[in-house]
């Protein structure tokens, strides 16, 4: 087994043995969730905390749910109504934490970088659950095995990303992961919604979603970030769905077999049209979040035994 | 009478552009006159009637002596945050570093914006402090941008400039107004250029770096928009003009330009826009959060062009210094700023090292160009010049330690840094006020 990290704190630091050590862990379990007994003991009496300083429902229950699964002791902080709001700082609240001897360390935090700061000031392994417009490598490993189940590869792909990559942590990290295992992905959306230099990062750009969309294999949606929008990015919903919303007709310029994806959740006749999204020959959606707890799970196995083997107590 | 007599000294003679092996002779804290290498001291100082046993021999071991230097932009955190900096604790570090005249800013809270609080930033600086301070008042009242302060009192109170820092005055009638008051009392305004509206809310400039790590961007072009706008006020008012700190290529044209047609412009680069660039910033280290961003490689070599051709004239610290507690926070939420009185000379000897620039290009840009454009006479190895000197070997290599720094914050970008070349003594008007054990 090649993965030999102390944190998940991004696609970033991973080598394609890393990336595919953690996929196929992922398949074992997701053989285990489709059993009527879904229990494993790899966790057993260590503990999980989920720190969320922003809000979300899926990703923490789907981290909450792989951790319960393999038998960790899970807690749940909901952190915008805790001790930030006394005035606590992020590294302070670590430390508390700390002192605590937490196991694994999940984390999701409206700054970019801001659980790099705090995995610097903790003894456990921490879990990036998405921080800023930065990363959300687990999403792009769920992303990834998806699109391997789907099509049977993880290699030599078309993928269009599509929508609001400028805000989007899920963009940065699929773009990451994607591109290591050597796939071509183009990035599909408006020029405002595009980061600047984006072409640098070995990525086709398009701002005309037809022309995008020609021949892909995947097309993974981007929900439009409304909340992190400070400024006028786009003129109007309906002239975003005009342009960039993905129907029927615009995937019928992609591939036959092109499976669509989206990390949820959508706004539907924003970025998506809502029959497509429920499309069960097309739409993957649903099997991206079966994939999400198998690959937290097999995730949170691995970095435990990385911690558990670097802990003076370990025979 | 107090004489003293450097010897054996590698002068470094910014207003000749020349560096020369010679002695200095200092009486009464100036300097009196530069004799040439292998000088009879003993029959020179009888034809000048001087007795051998009054002179301080101070043996330079063929190290260089330079004008101090003159730091224009220092943040000295009183008052308001004095845990940061005090008076006192910026002296010592002004004084390790071979920087004689403090010129300080005034974005303190409550910000130095009356002759009243001009004056406690004088007699606190006088009173703790064992190097030149010079303070700059606010152009506005709270740097608020809407009404100029009292640029006439506050001038005859001592304040040699006039700057609101890093607000940029949006208003344009404000600040013509303010330009034009300005120019009818010959003072100097200080402006920081930057377009408002596109850097509201970055911490980084825009670029792959910036992509990669999802931090709200701003594009190098808000430098030359900002100087663009500046200098059309310029040509509207005539008044005497300084960029704090020009980072970027894009917005050297504009300044050629500027200069080439008679305006009254100056323009500055702090000592980290020239040694560091974006990619420094690596794993969101907040400790090169400063503002403006550090910019792309490119536009720091454009930058260390511009100084050794003269179209940037000054070298400043920009010492700002910050707790631990408004640097330890995720990057968007950190104070930006670092400290860098005492890194200034090892980390501007770096373009000297790297081949960019010798070293009386470099003390012109730290001491010459500073002294001339807040119309001081030091900053030079002249006779009748304070003898307001920095001894330094330009050579000696360590790596830095930023426990070892005598600010009160130790925000520096540099800790464990290798560098060459340290200040070995530092003496204002001759008295010696560091020197290295």
């Amino acid at each position: 087994m090649s993965f030999d990290h102390r944190h998940l704190l991004g696609i970033e630091q991973l080598a394609p043995d890393d990336i595919t050590a953690i996929l196929d862990l992922s398949e074992d379990y997701v053989t285990l969730n489709r059993q009527t007994a879904k229990h494993s003991d790899v966790l057993g009496g260590l503990t999980q905390i989920n720190m969320f300083f922003e809000n979300s429902t899926r990703t923490q229950a789907s981290f909450e749910i792989a951790g319960k699964r393999l038998g960790a002791d899970v807690m749940n902080m909901a952190m915008q109504a805790s001790s930030i709001k006394k005035g606590e700082t992020l590294i302070d609240t670590a430390l508390t934490l700390n002192a605590m001897h937490p196991d694994l360390l999940v984390v999701r935090h409206p700054h970019s970088g801001a659980v790099d700061l705090l995995a610097q000031k903790v003894n456990c392994a921490v879990l990036n659950a998405g921080d800023g417009r930065h990363e959300h490598p687990t999403q792009a490993l769920l992303d990834a095995l998806t699109i391997r189940r789907a099509k049977g590869r993880l290699h030599r792909l078309n993928v269009a990303i599509c929508g609001d990559i400028a805000h989007s942590r899920v963009a940065r990290s699929n773009i990451l992961l994607l591109g290591k295992m050597e796939n071509r992905i183009r990035l599909i959306g408006p020029p405002t919604l595009m980061p600047s230099q984006i072409d640098q990062f070995g990525v086709e750009v398009y701002d005309d979603m037809k022309q995008g969309l020609a021949d892909v294999d995947v097309v993974m949606m981007l929900r439009l970030q409304r909340e992190r929008m400070d400024g006028g990015f786009i003129p109007s919903e309906r002239e975003y769905y005009h342009r960039f919303g993905l129907d029927a007709e615009k995937l019928a310029l992609a591939r036959p077999d092109a499976i669509v994806m989206h990390p949820g959740p959508m706004n539907r006749g924003v970025e998506i049209d809502g029959t497509l999204a429920d499309d069960i020959n097309r739409s993957v959606i649903q099997d991206q979040v079966e994939m999400g707890v198998a690959v937290r799970m097999a995730a949170m196995e691995l970095l435990a035994r990385n911690l558990l083997a670097s802990r003076p107590d370990a025979a | 009478m107090s004489v003293q007599l450097f010897t054996n000294a590698r002068l470094i003679d910014p207003e000749a552009g020349r560096e020369s092996y010679g002695n200095l002779l200092a009486t009464d804290g100036r300097i009196t006159e530069i004799f040439p290498e292998h000088t009879e001291f003993e029959q020179m100082f009888r034809t000048r009637n001087i007795s051998l046993e009054a002179v301080e021999i101070i043996d330079c071991e063929n190290r260089c002596l330079a004008p101090g230097i003159v730091d224009i932009g220092v943040k000295v955190c009183e008052p308001g945050d004095r845990h940061k900096e005090s008076y006192r604790s910026a002296g010592l570090a002004a004084a390790a570093g071979g920087v004689t005249t403090l010129v300080t800013r005034p974005d303190t809270s409550p910000a130095i914006d009356t002759p009243e609080s001009l004056e406690f930033v004088t007699r606190r600086a006088n009173a703790a402090g064992p190097v030149n301070v010079l303070p700059m008042a606010a152009l506005t009242k709270g740097r608020q941008g809407r009404e100029m302060t009292e640029i006439g009192f506050l001038m005859d109170a001592g304040a040699v400039a006039f700057t609101d820092c890093d607000h940029v005055i949006t208003n344009t009638k404000v600040f013509s107004r303010a330009l034009t008051y300005a120019r009818s009392l010959g003072a100097l305004i200080i402006a920081h250029p930057q377009d408002p509206g596109l850097s509201d809310g970055a911490c980084v400039t825009s670029g792959k770096f910036a992509s990669l790590r999802g931090l709200p961007a701003v594009s190098p072009m808000a430098e030359r928009m900002g100087l663009d706008r500046d200098i059309a006020l310029l040509e509207m008012t005539g008044a005497r003009y300084h960029a704090d700190q020009i980072t970027t290529a894009r917005a050297l044209p504009a300044l050629a330009r500027a200069k080439r047609n008679g305006l009254d412009i100056t323009a500055g680069v702090s000592i980290h826009h020239l040694t560091l660039n974006e990619l420094d910033v690596a794993d969101y280290r907040t400790f090169f959060k400063v503002k403006p961003p550090l910019r792309a490689e490119e536009d720091r070599i454009a930058v260390i062009e511009a100084l050794r051709d003269g179209l940037i004239d000054i070298i400043s610290s920009m010492h700002t210094p910050q707790d631990e507690e408004s640097k330890r926070l995720p990057y968007e939420e950190a104070a930006s700023g670092a400290v860098a009185l005492e890194t200034l000379l090892p980390a501007a000897l770096r373009l000297v090292h790297a081949g960019h620039l010798d070293l009386p290009t470099l003390f012109g840009a730290l001491a010459l160009n500073p002294a001339r454009r807040l119309g001081l006479d030091c900053g030079r190895l002249s006779p009748g010049a304070p003898a307001d000197l920095v001894l330094f070997d330009p050579d000696v290599p360590f790596v830095l330690d930023r426990a070892m720094l005598h600010s009160k914050s130790r925000n520096t970008p540099f800790d464990g840094a290798r560098m060459q070349g340290r200040v070995l003594a530092t003496f204002v008007a001759g008295t010696p006020v560091y020197r290295r054990a």
